[in-house]
């Protein structure tokens, strides 16, 4: 059998334990399994609202978890992730507060709002980046750290000086005037700008992970930067690179969520798209090209699960469910492999 | 304890690492088992340790046949095996490390455990101390805590992988010595070498692996020279001894003192000209990697200067002395010379001239084929380089250099190849020397590789460095003499 060949039927195998599981949830829970995924598909890919539900959600999982194939590159759990979405959340309010009333142009300050929604991503990625390169603080404690901060961060702004008029509250700061929301397709909540943003973003990270000697050498100090370092690699200035990089897509996520989806600070303005891409890039087992499918994927199994409280009286964290049991049978499914592969004494080569 | 392989076959992939190999291996006497890189020697090993499980074939000890399932199987049926690198964990204290893989109880027998120690080194002239800690020691004395460790556990097959690669000559006579009464003793001790002067000096009997088969069994006294056509299945010399003619001066040492927490080195004044090859001789740990590390800026020194092509490079990084042509190779290849997972075109790419900013795969396909061809790595380019063997892995790091080097630093050159290998690793070097006028500075334990290719040598003692010695005339003995302190100004003699 070839190499390609087992790698395929391994990936089979592991949707099918993933369904397996999730399907046992399902009976345990009392509901019908079929008629759960039934629902799902229906509520994803029913309609044409519903689709373009998915591509709303779809667009700042994408960009984070393409931002996120950037650091574990260079060999970092880039955990401080959902923190950079909020900062890039937080950053786009603040530009989009200071110029609302202004006399510029709507999609001037919208440009200018993105931007700024990136820088503090980025900004904040950066910080753990330093915490780690220059005060040795691991950037999985330091990330995690700067999460926790950014949140209440979050809150604070919510709570006060962003409050709306009268009283604060978990709706989030005051909506911004319509002409300053991303434009829509008409008839949903879907920006083709946003979209578009998404999807040169994840091209972007394939071709620098893929094509570049930036990309390359990024591998090389992730796997070993003492040799990387005696091939001539300025270590530090790519580790602060990745972290730079992968802190501005998280930024634009932020901004997304701001411009196209919520039109304001939310409290939850990250809506998890950081854990859930951390998890998409293991189960993708880091390689670019598979980002937009899997997680359109993703984004289907969320949208498709809104429905199921309704029609099925199921909690929609069922797609939660599904998705952690798709990623854990993934990396077992890979064990697996390289356990078959060592015993039938294939060798491992890569294309 | 007698040991008989019959009909081993072991496969990886493609390769087949032991053909149908048949050994008898009595008790009681040193069995070398002689063979060049990737000939199949630690493959057998592995299997008879438990380590690996053969495709075919039959282990029997003592006439009945057994079934090894692994390295703790292997042991309680009295098989040991000590590994090229040490397996040990240096975080631990010695006598911690000495109960690891005690198969009994929920508590450690700790008191029977320091007895049993002290009694072991005491019969085999050890030197270990119970509470230091496993990092602290040297390679040598790990080796020593092993086969204590093993013997403890009731091994009477001790076998030793490669155990002399990066040891002192010292600590080397000490270790076959322990080896010769472990064999009084009775046990069975296997040697695994590739080098034929230690089957000499110690193997009563040996056999020759060539390509995975046994290609011959013979006894003491040996002629080498039979030896060294089975191993290669051709005649191999390391040739006559060769200099290039020496241009300008390249590098320029100026009272240099570098320095860490164990060691410092003072007073370093040398110079190097185009072509000449400037060997480091001295017990490992003695200051040599610290000046080959000075020289690269890999280390920052604490006084003096370095100059390349008359340009004072003192204190600047690593990176600014390889724009001046200067070039490190380390010794440990896959934790500092190259990355794992990345294949090696990948490193063809890497070590290049950066060309823009997108690769061009083509290019570098073709490249990498041609390094392939001119170096002779057995591998393909798409390879992930850890899946070289470590005489590929070597052979790789060299095809990195860049044309036109002006420097190279070297750690160790040879360690771990065979002749052939070796032979061929400083015939591409001095190629350079000549064609290229590139200065070469080495370090090595291989006294006869330092008296063979250097035109120089500065011998390192105790962070004392010696005058600059030619190295035509000098005889192995006399070198010997020096690394053991003689001659320096507060030489005091170590004893072996």
């Amino acid at each position: 059998m070839t190499d390609r060949r087992t790698g395929f039927l391994f990936m089979l195998l592991a949707v099918l334990v993933a369904l397996i599981f999730t399907s046992l949830v399902l009976v345990i829970a009392g509901a019908s399994p079929v008629a759960a995924y039934w629902y799902i598909l229906k509520g994803s890919l029913g309609s044409w609202t519903n689709f373009a539900n998915v591509m709303v959600a779809w667009v700042p999982l994408l960009l984070a978890t393409s931002g996120l194939l950037i650091t574990f590159a260079a060999g970092l759990w880039n955990i401080g992730i959902e923190g950079q979405i909020v900062l890039g959340g937080i950053f786009t309010t603040w530009v989009l507060r200071l110029l609302q009333h202004s006399a510029m142009s709507p999609a001037l300050i919208l440009i200018l709002a993105i931007a700024a929604g990136a820088i503090g991503g980025a900004l904040w990625s950066v910080l753990a980046g330093v915490l780690k390169v220059y005060g040795g603080v691991n950037e999985i404690f330091g990330g995690l750290g700067l999460d926790f901060v950014a949140v209440a961060l979050t809150l604070w702004l919510i709570f006060g000086p962003w409050k709306r008029p009268g009283i604060g509250s978990m709706s989030g700061t005051e909506p911004f005037p319509e002409k300053l929301w991303l434009p829509t397709v008409a008839g949903s909540r879907l920006s083709l700008w946003a979209l578009l943003l998404g999807l040169i973003g994840a091209a972007v990270v394939y071709f620098l992970l893929s094509g570049t000697y930036f990309g390359l050498k990024l591998k090389a100090v992730g796997k070993n930067p003492r040799a990387a370092h005696l091939l001539g690699i300025p270590t530090t200035a790519y580790l602060m690179s990745a972290f730079l990089l992968s802190g501005l897509f998280a930024g634009l996520a932020g901004a997304v969520q701001v411009t196209a989806v919520y039109h304001r600070l939310i409290p939850a303005i990250s809506s998890g798209y950081g854990w859930l891409g951390l998890m998409v890039s293991m189960l993708i087992n880091f390689q670019p090209a598979w980002v937009a499918p899997v997680t359109l994927f993703f984004a289907i199994l969320n949208i498709g699960s809104i429905q199921l409280p309704i029609v099925l009286k199921l909690d929609s964290s069922l797609s939660g469910v599904l998705q952690g049991a798709l990623v854990l049978s993934f990396l077992l499914m890979a064990g697996a492999r390289q356990r078959w592969q060592e015993k039938h004494g294939q060798e491992v080569s890569r294309e | 304890m007698k040991i008989e392989l019959r009909h081993i076959h072991k496969h990886f992939g493609p390769v087949h690492a032991n053909d149908d190999i048949t050994l008898t291996i009595p008790s009681g006497s040193i069995f070398g088992l002689l063979g060049e890189n990737g000939a199949g020697k630690s493959t057998l090993m592995k299997i008879l340790s438990g380590y690996f499980h053969p495709d075919a074939g039959e282990i029997r000890v003592n006439g009945s046949p057994v079934v090894l399932h692994s390295p703790a199987d292997a042991i309680r049926f009295g098989i040991g095996m000590l590994h090229q690198d040490p397996m040990d964990f240096p975080p631990m204290r010695v006598i911690d490390n000495f109960m690891v893989g005690y198969p009994e109880g929920l508590t450690l027998p700790r008191a029977a455990a320091r007895a049993a120690l002290e009694s072991i080194s005491a019969r085999f002239g050890f030197t270990l101390d119970p509470d230091a800690f496993v990092g602290s020691l040297t390679v040598g004395e790990r080796q020593q805590l092993e086969i204590a460790r093993l013997l403890w556990l009731g091994a009477q097959v001790l076998i030793f992988d490669e155990p002399t690669t990066g040891i002192s000559a010292q600590q080397k006579e000490k270790l076959f010595a322990a080896l010769r009464r472990l064999a009084e003793a009775g046990k069975t001790v296997i040697f695994v070498t590739h080098k034929l002067e230690e089957v000499q000096i110690l193997c009563d009997q040996v056999a020759v692996l060539r390509a995975g088969k046994v290609v011959g069994q013979t006894r003491a006294p040996y002629d080498l020279d039979a030896l060294v056509r089975m191993m290669f299945g051709k005649a191999v010399s390391k040739g006559q001894r060769t200099s290039a003619p020496l241009g300008d001066v390249v590098l320029q040492i100026k009272r240099l003192a570098v320095e860490d927490i164990r060691l410092r080195i003072a007073g370093v004044n040398l110079e190097v000209r185009e072509g000449e090859v400037i060997g480091l001789a001295g017990m490992e740990g003695s200051g040599q990697r610290h000046l080959l590390r000075a020289c690269a800026g890999l280390v920052r020194p604490v006084e003096g200067e370095i100059w390349v092509d008359g340009e004072n490079l003192t204190g600047k990084g690593y990176h600014e002395f390889m724009r001046r042509g200067v070039a490190y190779v380390p010794a440990a290849r896959l934790e500092e010379g190259l990355v794992p997972t990345l294949t090696l075109m990948e490193h063809v790419i890497l070590a290049d001239e950066q060309r823009g900013l997108v690769i061009d795969r083509q290019t570098a396909l073709e490249k990498t084929r041609d390094r392939i061809a001119t170096f002779n790595i057995r591998g393909r380019p798409n390879l992930p380089v850890e899946s070289l063997s470590g005489g590929n892995q070597q052979r790789a790091l060299l095809a990195l250099l860049r044309p036109g080097l002006r420097l190279i630093l070297m750690e160790h050159p040879t360690r771990g190849l065979d002749m052939e290998s070796a032979i061929w690793v400083w015939e591409t070097l001095k190629r350079r020397c000549r064609e290229e006028r590139t200065a070469i500075f080495f370090m090595s334990s291989d006294l006869e590789e330092i008296l063979h290719y250097s035109d120089r040598i500065l011998v390192f003692f105790s962070g004392q460095v010696s005058e600059p010695i030619p190295a035509e005339g000098t005889t192995t003995e006399q070198l010997g003499q020096l690394i053991g302190g003689r001659g320096f100004p507060s030489g005091k003699e170590v004893q072996p």
